[in-house]
């Protein structure tokens, strides 16, 4: 009995000694092969990202056994204001340029790359209640319809699609991000909601897509940056490398987003 | 007075009173009225003061009744309905929100009748909000009131009954002033959770300025487009919580009891 203790003692002790090695080697080196790569990241996403970035984290970590790659995902204007405030991130995906400049412009990283770009689509109840087929049926009266915030990149890229097709929508709420907007078509709570069109796609037969034409849509570019303050840059670099390369593409491009 | 007493006493009022200290350290005092006076925040402010206040009104015409059955009626279960009443006291808001929805919203429980029977949807209107606050903060008052119902004087009751009263004057004439106080602090305490309340109001009633844009969830946007209305804005709340705990003073620690 004592025996069998002491051994397994001595593998845990071995193992343990072999796994902390290997995350020293990782942390120290600059140049870091694959087979160095350990340690956790905490990515900072676009809510719109969410389906995405889970299958690319889960590519990554089998890519690279021994690393761990979480996510917080939200709103882009408010992960920005958590990354500027302290808040633990080594990678940020924002859903518009103009929130990860406001990272750059505090510091919290130096340059980024875009990796997507995506479009806007209008998101109604299966049953299609208020029989929405346009753009312009959301500015009729006694539609009820749901919006991101402003300042957050889903609600200024419909703002400029509302802008593009010259028509007035008053929604009836603001909502914080782009899958809260989705989740009040999804309960029926409004006729219609103005998504990306991955969302859309990501909610399978919980809604109905009704596309919008081309030449009112807008669009919105997706940058990605490994941030200054990050505790693991070889880790962080190489999820940055990952999304931008061939195999991450193929991810995004099969979830409806677009070459950026 | 033994350390192993002021130690963490101290440090429980510095971890209460520190971010209310950082608070007011941060606040824009320069450009306060600036801020303050804006069209956005008095926007919310006004539809703040006049949800709160509606609550706690309904929560006042229906809590009060309730409190009496709950004091005074002896029935099996009346306990499993005191547990029901104070639920949404313990819930966290934005389940009562969620909980809302699947009753009130518009393929609600009740609410998909509202909808196709009246043509009334409650969701992302100013009724959404005050069926949101009412329904967090009508527990309140009824465990205010409830509590001096129980500690009332019966004898005084008996003895209105004696002399004649019917038992609708006994509880206009002589049960109702015997609780006033508490009703008050209660409506009071009511007024203010009303006031502050956020998650439910967000889930059930949306967010849209003017509408269902409450004080609270005007702070929750401010903080990313304009960090210093959002503090200048808590200011405005954390004043009102003064003032309403200024008023109640002890009472507030008295719940149960009349002066």
């Amino acid at each position: 009995m004592r025996r069998a203790a002491a051994a397994a003692c001595a593998v845990a002790l071995t193992v343990t000694a072999c796994s902390s090695s290997k995350v020293i080697a990782a942390g120290g080196s600059s140049s870091s092969t694959s087979s160095a790569l350990g340690g956790t990241i905490t990515v900072f996403a676009a809510a719109s990202l969410t389906e995405a970035f889970t299958s690319l984290g889960h590519a990554f970590e089998t890519a690279h056994p021994g690393t761990h790659v979480t996510f917080d995902f939200g709103a882009s204007s408010a992960l920005a204001l958590q990354i500027n405030q302290g808040a633990t991130a080594d990678v940020f995906a924002s859903a518009a340029p103009k929130n990860m400049q406001q990272v750059i412009t505090a510091g919290g990283a130096t340059t980024s790359s875009d990796f997507a770009t995506n479009v806007m689509e209008i998101a109604v109840p299966p049953a299609n209640p208020a029989h929405i087929a346009s753009v312009a049926d959301l500015a009729r009266s006694g539609v009820k319809v749901a919006l991101c915030q402003p300042q957050v990149p889903c609600g200024s890229t419909a703002a400029q699609v509302f802008a593009n097709a010259r028509v007035s929508v008053h929604p009836v709420t603001l909502e914080q991000d782009v899958k809260a907007t989705l989740t009040k078509v999804e309960l029926g709570e409004v006729d219609a909601g103005v998504v990306y069109v991955t969302d859309v796609r990501a909610a399978g037969t919980k809604v109905r897509g009704v596309p919008i034409a081309a030449a009112v849509n807008a669009s919105t570019a997706y940058p990605i940056a490994a941030l200054t303050h990050t505790r693991n840059s070889a880790l962080a670099q190489a999820f940055v490398g990952f999304v931008l390369s061939a195999a991450g593409r193929a991810v995004l491009l099969a979830d409806g987003f677009q070459a950026p | 007075m033994p350390v192993l007493i002021a130690a963490p006493a101290a440090i429980g009022f510095v971890f209460l009173a520190l971010p209310l200290f950082a608070l007011l350290v941060r606040a824009p005092w320069r450009g306060l009225r600036g801020v303050l006076t804006g069209h956005a925040p008095l926007t919310a402010l006004r539809l703040s003061l006049e949800c709160a206040t509606t609550a706690a009104a309904i929560s006042v015409v229906l809590g009060v009744p309730l409190a009496w059955v709950l004091a005074r009626v002896r029935a099996p279960g009346i306990g499993l309905l005191r547990a029901l009443v104070l639920l949404p006291l313990v819930v966290p808001p934005v389940v009562g929100g969620v909980a809302l929805l699947e009753a009130l919203g518009r393929r609600g429980v009740v609410g998909r009748y509202l909808d196709s029977w009246f043509g009334v949807t409650l969701p992302f209107t100013t009724s959404g909000v005050i069926v949101a606050e009412t329904f967090v903060a009508m527990p309140f008052l009824v465990i205010s009131v409830e509590g001096a119902l129980r500690a009332a004087d019966r004898d005084l009751e008996e003895a209105a009954a004696t002399l004649g009263a019917s038992r609708t004057t006994v509880f206009r004439r002589v049960t109702l002033p015997l609780v006033a106080p508490s009703v008050a602090a209660g409506a009071v305490l009511c007024w203010a959770r009303a006031l502050g309340e956020f998650g439910a109001t967000i889930t059930f009633a949306g967010n849209y300025p003017g509408t269902t844009q409450t004080m609270p969830l005007a702070v929750y946007n401010a903080l990313e487009t304009d960090p210093q209305s959002a503090v200048a804005l808590s200011l405005v709340l954390l004043a009102v919580a003064v003032v309403v705990l200024a008023a109640l003073r002890d009472r507030w620690l008295r719940t149960g009891w009349n002066a």
